[in-house]
């Protein structure tokens, strides 16, 4: 078992060490060669990959942090609470990971900061960009507890708690507007997006499919820890977060059904070309099959039916996102684009250091369990929480300072 | 008030000489190769058409009146100036590319060759034009297709044209209405989306359809953020009425001892 375990950890290792080398040399490339020489960006497709997936997917892919913090402190639904760390986590490194994208994307990055001086509020990426700083802010306040208890900063701990639910509010805000406003990117290209995408609420379409897949990186990312760190699974309080989901992904499919038939788009359902096909492919993985998964009760039950499930939400999602920024423009654009391998190698690259950043915290900072709680003989030993190999003692995450 | 300027191009009249990208490149220091398509080094290019080879159309920046590229610009590095001319403040820049994303023209290009890359587009001479001075390509144009003026005038001429010499042009000043109107008015005497003209541009200006949804962005902060802390105020206030009852509960036995 044990070999077996640690035969698969090298294939990952080296799997991750080369998408990193990749990376590295790509990074090289694109700091000293440009966009033109790294991308296959032009002046008739300017957006690519490094925005459709490495910002607008990785924004949305973190929102499981807002979600899970409202669920938390303000519905106060105190359940949630073991699984709060490693998904504030993963916001936590979403969020440092799109800033790293944005600076492959952005042609002058060193110039980044000019958005904190020169305002333009009639500018939906200003917008944008005020929420992404002032949310990694938020972000970084929500995950400091995490660092101050490894080092005993107790004090410190006390004075953040004392300030958790303005600063959680303020998050829940933030993410509410920048998770909607990414979609708000778009309105102002009605010509430029072919019509089964764009729509007058793409904002709210944002902003529900970003807690849809929130919710799927939340049961995802507990199965990957689960098996890199040996660790119990939070059954019960996966399937609660998987009807959460479904919940998401039901709005989601009425109003987007709705908005077709609203702006006469059904025919086009029907018309034989790329963009049906990739719509089609997208509503159908991402948002139909998962429905009808996850809305059996049987199915969130078993460990691999929630598992496949979130992973299809989290496909069909980034599909989403990819159909907007690339199978949708195409057309007007008049150009088919197709990332070049240095841009591949860049994404794959960033994605690889979020698993090893998550693992290495993850392993070092109490993120699963709470050294408080392991001082404490008393703390609850959940049943939820036994441990799936049964040597380790997996003591319930508890979060104290937060709340 | 400053009177809106304005170029009209008469596409009937152009003979595709050039003589306006040649000045253009002069006025702006670029490289004097001829060039056939916009580019960091062609402001203005004259494309021409196989099913049409009397016809030259010259592209460059419209100058909407309210221009969609000024709107999405998050370091406001492009500007709208009184006079008309939508101009570029490099130094503001931060190289995002959403001007080239949304400006319904394609107009901007980049220098995607360059580690210090920028936007290029047509200024409209914007420092000729403070002066009062006409634009170098109108200046330069030998037989009138492009002609420089004040907005109102130049669309007053452009029917008169239409008027004086019925079934020479199609029944359009491109540029009149296209999403709110522009700067760069032209007349046709083929259907303008034969040209490579957008003739399905919406007649409002673009930038309307973001500002509609952000200046919502108070109310979603004042109603949300009352609307969150509603919530937390009842859900702690259940827990808390919880923990006295269970106090007082306790009390009450210890005091039945």
């Amino acid at each position: 078992m044990i070999t077996r375990f640690l035969k698969q950890l090298t294939v990952w290792k080296s799997i991750g060490i080369i998408l990193l080398t990749a990376g590295a040399a790509s990074t090289v490339l694109r700091f000293t060669q440009g966009l033109g020489a790294s991308t296959n960006l032009s002046d008739e497709f300017p957006w690519g990959i490094w925005i459709g997936f490495d910002v607008l997917c990785g924004v949305g892919l973190a929102a499981g942090g807002f979600t899970l913090a409202a669920l938390v402190y303000v519905f106060n639904l105190k359940r949630f609470e073991p699984i709060i760390r490693p998904t504030i986590l993963t916001a936590f490194l979403g969020y440092i990971l799109v800033t790293v994208g944005l600076m492959f994307d952005l042609g002058r990055p060193w110039a980044i900061w000019h958005a904190i001086i020169m305002w333009n509020p009639h500018s939906v990426m200003f917008e944008v960009a005020w929420c992404v700083m002032l949310y990694s802010t938020v972000l970084t306040l929500e995950f400091a507890p995490v660092v101050l208890e490894k080092f005993k900063m107790y004090k410190t701990m006390k004075i953040l708690h004392s300030m958790s639910i303005p600063i959680i509010i303020v998050g829940v805000l933030l993410s509410t507007l920048h998770q909607s406003s990414l979609g708000t990117m778009y309105l102002i290209m009605p010509e430029k997006l072919y019509p089964l995408w764009y729509t007058p609420y793409l904002p709210v379409f944002f902003y529900v499919s970003a807690i849809s897949v929130g919710c799927a990186m939340v049961i995802l990312e507990s199965f990957l820890s689960s098996r890199a760190f040996k660790r119990g699974l939070e059954m019960p309080l996966l399937m609660d977060v998987a009807r959460l989901c479904v919940l998401m992904l039901c709005v989601l499919a009425v109003m987007r059904s709705l908005d077709l038939v609203d702006r006469q788009a059904v025919r086009l359902l029907f018309v034989p070309r790329m963009e049906t096909y990739m719509f089609w492919l997208e509503v159908v993985v991402g948002i139909l099959a998962p429905l009808v998964l996850l809305s059996r009760k049987k199915v969130r039950q078993n460990e691999s039916g929630l598992f496949l499930s979130a992973v299809l939400v989290i496909i069909g999602f980034v599909m989403n996102r990819m159909n907007i920024t690339i199978t949708g423009m195409e057309g007007w654009a008049g150009k088919s684009y197709i990332p070049s391998l240095p841009e591949f190698s860049v994404t794959l690259g960033i994605v690889t250091l979020g698993f090893v950043s998550f693992y290495y915290i993850a392993k070092y900072f109490p993120v699963f369990t709470s050294e408080h709680d392991a001082k404490d003989p008393a703390a609850p030993q959940h049943p939820d929480h036994a441990s799936l190999d049964g040597a380790h003692t997996t003591v319930r995450a508890t979060v104290h300072d937060f709340r | 008030m400053i009177q809106k300027k304005a170029m009209l191009i008469d596409i009937t009249m152009c003979i595709g000489c050039n003589a306006c990208q040649k000045a253009c490149k002069v006025q702006n220091h670029l490289s004097d190769v001829e060039e056939k398509k916009l580019s960091p080094t062609a402001y203005t290019a004259l494309e021409t058409f196989d099913k049409y080879p009397d016809v030259f159309v010259r592209r460059m920046c419209q100058h909407c009146e309210d221009p969609t590229c000024a709107s999405v610009c998050p370091v406001g590095a492009l500007t709208k100036t009184p006079e008309g001319p939508v101009v570029y403040a490099v130094d503001k820049c931060i190289g995002c590319r959403y001007c080239m994303q949304s400006c319904p023209f394609q107009v901007p290009r980049y220098d995607w060759t360059s580690i210090n890359p920028r936007i290029y587009k047509c200024i409209l001479c914007t420092d000729l034009v403070k002066q009062g001075l006409p634009t170098a390509c109108s200046e330069a144009c030998p037989t009138g297709a492009t002609k420089f003026g004040n907005r109102d005038e130049l669309l007053t001429e452009a029917y008169e044209r239409m008027k004086a010499e019925p079934g020479k042009y199609v029944d359009k000043i491109y540029g009149q209405k296209e999403v709110g109107g522009t700067s760069i008015l032209y007349l046709s005497g083929v259907p303008f989306e034969q040209l490579g003209f957008k003739t399905t541009l919406q007649t409002t200006p673009l930038p309307a359809l973001t500002w509609n949804v952000l200046e919502k962005i108070p109310n979603v902060v004042a109603i949300g953020g009352t609307f969150l802390y509603g919530i937390w105020w009842i859900t702690n206030r259940r827990d808390e009425v919880k923990q006295y009852e269970e106090q007082m509960k306790k009390n009450g036995q210890d005091h039945d001892h």
